[in-house]
Parts: structure tokens; sequence; C-alpha cells
């Protein structure tokens, strides 16, 4: 579904990723894991096109995407969720929802004046979409406040009830579950396999919680210092020395700064 | 008796003027603070952006009258008013073609942007005046009065007149359509709540699959409208003059930003806030006081407290005033 080759993004020279090449197949569950700094965030925004890559390319089901803008990739059925939630503060939940169609819901300057039926169908039609949505994410009740005054985990909730307003066909999750309730993050589980089961979408989700990654995901990625170090189950990923390694190197690393500091 | 007269000179020449100017302001402030709000930097073009609008406006004007189509007591420049938005609209769509969409695709940074406003800002002052000349313009036909002092003095017996230009009455009915339109417009279809979603978080417009081309072309469009009907009204009430309208650029930002930038609703109050100072202040006040004080109390001088070569000055103290007690403006933390 996505191939990604020899994807490389630097910051200034920093290699943030750093030739990473990795596949999602389509229908799957990928679980993207790695200590923190490992560039996963950074890989996903620069395969939704909100960073330019400096070099590697993107595929989506053979077509080149590399480097087009988000809200083409989004018509093309590519969503991803931010890893610091991103909101519209100044308008209600339910708005927040309504927006996400962009500006596809056929709205010209035209039928604003002459085709009024049609477009308040239309927003009745996404109304109930949103309402639907926030049921199901359990927040029914926060439908009428403003997105900016919600806390961080139902910011969280609220991301994932966008990629759900739209039929997606590969959504990026990163970390949908940080900061969220058990409970809560049981049910986003819940969610993403109904939705991948029911509605055939493709899911990415970068994780730290490994009972969340090993519950869902099959096959699972995991990346450190902007490579792909290994791919395979959980059980394969856990096993393997390298990744051992990575983890266990970054915490020597911090023992070490915390000795010194 | 002493009360209503000095209300009504107060009125008169304070209330009315200051009204109609406020409007005008507020109308200007208007497609300042939308293109700050949604291409994120200061347009100081915005004036020039009004000379050409209502220059264009002026034209078609005279191209009416000539074929001897007016509106009666109207101005007739109400009339050629739609084609001069119109026209605005292509020359801002233009503008962004050859100019800002080169640095929005760069991702220049804001004050750039600021500074290739003043590029616009200088090419559309060379056109305004290679067109439309330098000097005053008075291009208000019709009616001149709603009311005239004297209707007004036979059907009040008061000592004081009030007289209510058509200008004046054309001004603020204008302004308070348009402003009802524009709010409107961003609150109720979803063209304009994908442009306040842009202004609020662009990342997530982008990736909530907003076309940014398409906001922006729409702002340019409204920015467009609101300069030519703001300036129109201007040049209708006032005359036409194109360092004038280079002129307002300062209370019209002071406007913008005493009311909170990129806020429209901050833009009207700041708007009219500006105005009435500066009237007030650079009005004397000598006769209303008369009236309503005391006779023991009544001023000597003219109570003027500023010349009117000051009125500048009034925008630039109330914006530091503001700036100083607070600086997100009036409106804080609010984007349209
Ligand atoms: N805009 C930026 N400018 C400079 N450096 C950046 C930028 N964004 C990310 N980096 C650097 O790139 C590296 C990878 O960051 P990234 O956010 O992709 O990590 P991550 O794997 O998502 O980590 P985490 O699990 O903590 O979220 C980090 O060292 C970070 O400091
Ligand atoms: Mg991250």
């Amino acid at each position: 579904m996505i191939v990604v080759e020899n994807l490389v993004k630097t910051f200034g020279g920093f290699h943030a990723v750093d030739g990473a090449s990795l596949t999602i197949r389509e229908g799957s569950i990928t679980g993207l894991i790695g200590p923190n700094g490992a560039g996963k965030t950074t890989l996903f925004n620069v395969i939704a096109g909100v960073l330019e890559p400096t070099s590697g390319r993107v595929t989506m089901a053979g077509e080149d995407i590399t480097g087009l803008p988000p809200h083409e990739l989004f018509h093309k059925g590519l969503l991803r969720t931010f890893q610091i939630a991103h909101e519209f503060s100044s308008m209600t939940c339910r708005e927040n929802l309504m927006m996400v169609p962009g500006n596809q819901a056929g709205e010209t300057l035209w039928n604003t004046w002459f085709g009024r039926k049609r477009i308040a169908d239309e927003e009745r039609a996404l109304r109930a979409k949103a309402d639907e949505v926030l049921e199901f994410l359990t927040i029914t009740h926060l439908a009428d406040h403003k997105a900016g005054q919600i806390s961080g985990g139902q910011k969280k909730l609220l991301e994932l009830g966008r990629t759900m307003m739209v039929d997606a066909r590969i959504v990026f999750l990163d970390e949908v579950g940080a900061g969220v309730n058990r409970t809560l993050l049981n049910t986003i589980g819940d969610a993403i396999q109904r939705l991948n089961r029911e509605r055939g979408y493709t899911f990415v989700v970068i994780e730290h919680d490994m009972d969340f990654i090993g519950r869902l995901c099959d096959p699972v990625i995991c990346m450190a210092e902007g490579k792909v170090l290994a791919e395979g189950t959980l059980d394969e990923i856990k096993a393997n020395e390298q990744v051992i390694e990575a983890y266990l190197g970054t915490g020597l690393k911090n023992k070490d700064q915390v000795a010194t500091a | 008796m002493d009360f209503l007269n000095g209300l009504v000179f107060l009125t008169n020449f304070v209330i009315i003027p200051a009204a109609a100017y406020g409007a005008q302001l507020a109308l200007g402030a208007l497609g300042i603070t939308l293109v700050y709000a949604i291409l994120r930097f200061s347009n100081f073009a915005h004036g020039d952006t009004m000379a050409l609008g209502t220059g264009i406006t002026i034209k078609l004007t005279a191209v009416l009258v000539a074929f001897g189509i007016t509106l009666g007591p109207l101005p007739t420049a109400l009339l050629a008013l739609p084609v001069g938005i119109a026209a605005t609209g292509v020359i801002l769509l233009v503008t962004d073609w050859l100019v800002y969409k080169f640095y929005r695709e760069q991702k220049a940074k804001p004050v750039i942007l600021v500074i290739v406003s003043l590029g616009v800002m200088f090419v559309m002052n060379g056109l305004t005046r290679v067109f439309f000349g330098v000097r005053d313009i008075q291009f208000a036909d019709g009616e001149r009065f709603l009311i005239t002092v004297r209707q007004f003095r036979d059907m009040t017996g008061l000592d004081e007149g009030l007289a209510i230009r058509t200008t004046q009455a054309i001004t603020l009915v204008t302004a308070v359509i348009v402003m009802t339109a524009l709010f409107w417009f961003l609150n109720k279809t979803r063209t304009g709540k994908s442009m306040r979603a842009f202004s609020d978080n662009e990342d997530l417009a982008l990736l909530s699959g907003i076309d940014p081309d398409r906001v922006v072309r729409v702002t340019w469009l409204l920015v467009g409208a609101l300069a030519t009907t703001a300036g129109v009204l201007y040049g209708l009430d006032k005359s036409f003059k194109a360092f004038t309208y280079f002129q307002l650029l300062l209370p019209m930002f002071a406007a913008a930003i005493v009311g909170g930038i990129g806020n429209p609703k901050g833009a009207i109050v700041g708007g009219f806030l500006i105005a009435f100072a500066e009237v007030t202040v650079t009005y004397p006040l000598k006769k209303v006081l008369t009236y309503w004080l005391p006779d023991s109390m009544a001023p000597e001088g003219l109570v003027q407290l500023l010349s009117g070569d000051y009125k500048f000055a009034v925008s630039f103290i109330i914006l530091i005033i503001v700036l100083l007690f607070r600086p997100t403006g009036l409106f804080k933390g609010q984007s349209i």
C-alpha cells in the first residue's frame, strides 16, 4: 500500500530520518516503535506531506506521492493525527469534526447562494456523522464545548474522531493513546480494530505502550536513530539483539547524563 | 432646551461624522485583519488597494454619468461599485499570483511578506497616480442631504440644527450590510468556516483536506470587496485623493491592532474607537460645554484638545495606550 524507499530527512546536518525503507501492507495494522527521538514522528510528517523529504521516495498503491501537500493526500485517503494534539481552538468539538471533509462538501460561492437546500442537507448529514463519532468516542457531552478548552486526553480522542469522519484508506496515528486512561485506551484499540475490519482502513500506529502494540499490531517495525532496525511480530522484535541494544543504549545514555548532570 | 441644543450640536459635528468615519475605518481595518488572520502578514498595500479600487469605481461612474445613467437621489458610484469590487478582486488575485504566491511557497517569514507588501504598495500607488491623477476628485452626485439644518430647525424648533448628509447615511447603511454579510459568511458557510479553520490552525486545516489555494483566493476577493467599499464610501463622504488613502493606513492599522489584529469584531470596535477619539479631540467643544455647563463654568477657550493637523497622532496615542495595558488588543485570544 505504502512503500517508503531510502527516505532521508535532515534538520541542518542532523539526520532525523536516515535512509529508512519500509512497506506497509494494505489492510494491516502496522506498529511503529522505537526509542524517543528515533525519527518516528518525522517519518510520519514526511509521508503526510507536512515536511519535504531531503531525499527518497514515497509511493501509495504504486503512485508517487513524495512531497504532495497534505490536503491532496487527504483527498487520496491518507490521514494522520498529531502527537501533540491539534485542534481548531475557537470552534466546538462538533464543529471541529464537521470541518474534516475540507472544502469537499461541494460548496462554491455560487451555490452558497443558489444551492442552499443541498448545502443544508449536506450539513445535516455531516452533523449526524459528527454526533455519531462523538458518541463512539464517549465524548458526546463535549459536543458544544470549545475544543481549545477540553483536556489533553480528550483532544487525543478528537484527533482520532477526525479520521473517522471520512472514508480513509490509510491512517497514521501518532501516539493516540498517550495521556488517555486505560479504559479509554481499550476503547480506542477496539475502534481501530473495527475500522480496520469493517471499513478496511490500513493503520500505522506509533505507540510506546507495548501491551497496546501487542494487542493490535502485526507487523511491528522498530526504528532507531532514523533507521529501520527490524520488522516482525512483537515477540520477534522483542527478541531482536539490535532492538534490545537500541532501547538499552538510550537507557544507558540517559543514566550517564543523569550521572554527569 | 440647553441640554438638547448641546446634544444636537454634538451629534451634528462629532457623533455623526465620527460614526461615518468610524464605519469607513472599520471596513478598511477588516480587510487588514483578514489578510493578517489568513495570510499572516501586515498588508501595507491596503490603503493603496483602496485607492486603486476607488479610482476604478470613479472612472466607471464617470462613464455611467456620461451615458446619462444615474441613481437619482443616490450617488451613481453605488451602481459602479460592484464592478469596481470585481475589478479590484481580479487585481488582487493577479498580484497574489505574481508576487505573494512565490513567497508563500518559499514559506517566507511574515516580516519578509510585510516588506513585499510595501513593494506592492509602491506599485499600486504609482498605478493609481498614473491612471487617476493626484488631484482631489469629488464624485458624489445625487441628493446632498437627507436632512438639512433648516429642515431640522423647522421640525424641532431648536436653535441648533442637525444635518445628515446622504453619504453619511449611505456609509452607515452599507457598513451594516457589509459587516453582517461578512460575519454570516465566516460563521455560517463552509468556505467561511474553512477560512476560520485555516486561520486557527493551518497544519490541521491542511490535514483536514482544506485547499489552501482556495482559502487564499476567497480571502483576496473578500479583501478586494472590503477595500473598495471602504474607499468608495470614504471618497463619497470626503473626496478622493491618492495620498489621503495612503495616510489612512495608520488609523486603519491602529484600529485593527487596538481591536486585536486577526479578529474582525476587534477591527470594527477599533475603527469606531479611533474615529470617535480622533474627531472628539480635534473638534472645538466650546459650544457644547457652554450649553451644558452652568454659566459660571463656561469655558473660555475653544476646548479643542489637538489641532486638526495632529489628528494622526490620536491613532498613535490610542495604539500605545492599548498596547501598554492590553498587548493583545481589546479582543484578545480570539481569531476569526
Ligand atoms: N523541526 C525540527 N527541527 C530540528 N530537529 C528536529 C525537528 N523535528 C524533529 N527533530 C529531531 O529529530 C529527531 C527525531 O524526532 P522525532 O520527533 O521524529 O522522534 P520520535 O521518534 O517521534 O520521538 P518520540 O517517541 O519522543 O515522539 C529528534 O532528535 C528531534 O530532536
Ligand atoms: Mg514522536
